[in-house]
């Protein structure tokens, strides 16, 4: 699925970009979510005040992490959950599978994680004979449709109502050529019902872990983390290690600023609060590093690990709407995933910080101020000192650095240039000019600035 | 072992220091004299939730009488209502057996006047699968018990304990096909919020 392809994030956008129609319309859903924030946030006098609270306790919590994690710990053993570690995503998946094989599960449901689409665990369960099945319904339609989700919130952003109608048809049985939302949500409603009752184990992710109290807090509108969770034998927790706040006090911070700038939702219909199991059942927590702890240690970046995973970031980002999240090749697309995927692999996702006008849009949306563009930017210089940037955009830029540092070099270029768009325009109007793709070239003038500043300076004399 | 690897990896990288932030400014902030309930009425309605000032107990069964027919099952987490099953009695049947309930009624411990939730502990759930596997979930709340926004609301629950704990803001639901709100995604298809004096 998604870590198979080898297309750089230019070359899947182009591929998106062939239908314009849908792109003004992935583009014109996403900024009427961003809009919808908009509203939401302008509600609250003290939003700004909120924000700059909550980066502060995330400043806190990664000055502090490895006592809050062992808080956690030892809070949630003491209230009989059972917890688990996972250096990375191997790890954590195989932990998952033992937990599943020793008590001979070999179906599960599964609410929204997007820690284990990073870990690829369905694929991982899948080779394991293990029948994961995903119950948040935008993860369902990508799960039926063989793809990842294209959004963190809104996986299946990317898909029109009739080719979901299509896939149901095919997968679920839903009349052929049905499209209504209200029907195909009904035809889910059924499928999944049937799931939650017959599956003995449920996998959730988790938004908030409490070191205080050492609970988890799940939200979700649809209630299908609920449904699967209350109704199974087992069930198992994923979360990433930066996922820890200090005290239960400060989700009354979190919760005010999650969906608000998600959605613009005051609140998801289910805030969920797992402290203790029920009886006779089990609650696994599986704590995953994979490369979090390198993340805090890049200065530049650790702040990136704030993220609450709203996806505001990418409503907001005019790249995102307009080349579509599957252009990013990673499990979190858009401009949080672009200064988080090449902690993991900088050479697979070089291409990723250059994903970006720099606009400075999504940090101006971030409910935990996380200087986004400042991290793309700053990706963007380590890729290149690194090595890892493209051949022709590192030959181009040298070529530049190499002409600008001589003025004589320069003028003669600038001489060359003009030329060349006088009388021979054909030269750079191809489409071998990746510039020309999307724009008209300008004309050429007549002289240079510094030709005209010259001249006039002798007119003078 | 990965526990002890993990967490000397990242107390590696804790190369700051910083204070908690003090939340009392917010809570000040927020604490609204306004009319709570007319504020929860207004956000709870918007979120698709069904919100009724009523009188007394009498008024409550009125209604339910009226919107739901007297064969389909019915729990209640209230003693007053003792026409329908009442909850506490059989908390200890399988979860999957409440498959089929149409409509449970719970009461809530306090609501939330900035975004229509409503707090619940098992306690008042009796059963945690209650309030989502039902087709449709009514809750009672009293008009003092609600709170102007979350950092009331958390100073309110302090540090209670529970096993588990839910704020339901309204019935389930999803935008997740091209945007388009539909009200009954996998848990209650009507959230009924009974307010009593």
């Amino acid at each position: 699925m998604s870590n198979s392809t080898t297309k750089s994030h230019a070359e899947l956008a182009a591929a998106f970009n062939k239908d314009e129609p849908r792109v003004d319309w992935h583009d014109e859903t996403l900024w009427w979510v961003r809009a919808k924030r908009d509203i939401a946030a302008h509600k609250l006098p003290e939003w700004e005040l909120l924000r700059e609270t909550a980066s502060q306790i995330k400043n806190n919590v990664l000055s502090n992490l490895s006592s809050y994690l062992e808080q956690f710990e030892a809070n949630a053993l003491k209230n009989g959950l059972v917890v688990h570690w996972a250096a990375d995503a191997a790890e954590h998946n195989q932990i998952i599978h033992k937990l599943l094989a020793d008590r001979g599960i070999n179906r599960m449901v599964k609410s929204k994680s997007m820690l284990t689409e990073e870990c690829h665990l369905n694929e991982y369960l899948k080779e394991h004979g293990v029948d994961v099945i995903d119950s948040d319904l935008g993860e369902r339609i990508v799960q039926l449709a063989n793809e990842p989700p294209s959004h963190i919130v809104l996986p299946c952003i990317h898909k029109k109502k009739e080719e979901i109608g299509d896939i149901f048809h095919e997968h679920l049985g839903s009349a052929k050529g049905e499209s209504d939302p209200k029907i195909l949500t009904e035809t889910a409603r059924q499928h999944l019902r049937e799931v939650f009752l017959t599956r003995r184990a449920a996998l959730t992710g988790v938004n908030f872990a409490i070191a205080e109290t050492g609970e988890f807090v799940i939200c979700t509108n649809e209630g299908n983390a609920d449904m699967g969770a209350h109704l199974a034998e087992i069930h198992i927790a994923s979360m990433g290690l930066e996922k820890i706040i200090p005290e239960r006090k400060h989700l009354g911070v979190f919760l005010r600023l999650l969906t608000r700038s998600a959605t613009g939702q005051p609140i998801t219909t289910y805030s969920s609060h797992f402290k203790k199991p029920q009886d006779g059942r089990e609650i696994h927590i599986v704590i995953v590093d994979n490369g979090r702890s390198i993340q805090l240690g890049r200065e530049d970046f650790r702040n990136s690990l704030k993220c609450i995973r709203c996806g505001a970031c990418m409503n907001t980002c005019p790249v995102y709407r307009k080349s579509g999240g599957h252009s990013y090749h990673t499990a979190i697309a858009g401009p949080i995933g672009s200064i988080l995927a090449p902690n993991l692999d900088m050479k697979k996702y070089a291409d990723l910080p250059f994903a970006s006008t720099l606009c400075g849009s999504c940090s101006n949306v971030c409910p935990v101020k996380i200087n986004i563009h400042d991290q793309l930017y700053k990706w963007r210089q380590v890729i290149v000192k690194e090595g890892y940037s493209p051949t022709a955009k590192t030959i181009a830029m040298k070529a530049m650095a190499f002409t600008l540092s001589s003025p004589a070099l320069y003028r003669t270029g600038g001489k060359v240039g003009r030329w060349v768009f006088k009388h021979a325009p054909f030269a750079v109007n191809n489409q071998q000019n990746p510039w020309f793709k999307h724009r008209e070239m300008p004309k050429a003038p007549e002289q240079s600035f510094g030709e005209w500043y010259s001249k006039r300076k002798e007119e003078k004399k | 072992m990965s526990r002890d690897k993990i967490l000397a990896a990242v107390k590696k990288n804790e190369f700051t220091q910083t204070q908690l932030p003090d939340l009392e400014i917010l809570t000040t902030l927020t604490d609204n004299p306004g009319d709570l309930t007319q504020q929860y009425i207004t956000i709870a309605s918007a979120g698709g939730s069904f919100v009724y000032e009523v009188a007394d107990m009498e008024a409550i069964k009125t209604i339910l009488h009226k919107e739901f027919k007297p064969d389909v099952k019915i729990i209640s987490g209230i003693k007053e209502f003792d026409e329908y099953t009442y909850a506490g009695a059989v908390a200890n049947e399988l979860a999957h057996s409440f498959a089929d309930v149409e409509l449970t009624i719970l009461q809530a411990g306090f609501g939330v006047a900035e975004n229509g939730a409503l707090w619940l502990t098992e306690t008042q759930m009796n059963v945690r699968v209650l309030p989502f596997i039902s087709q449709h979930l009514a809750v009672i709340i009293s008009r003092g018990f609600l709170v102007p926004t979350m950092a009331q609301a958390y100073a309110k629950i302090g540090n209670t304990d529970y096993g588990y704990g839910a704020f339901i803001s309204g019935p389930s639901k999803t935008a997740d096909i091209e945007q388009s709100l539909v009200i009954g995604a996998h848990g209650p298809r009507s959230l009924s919020v009974f307010i009593l004096p």
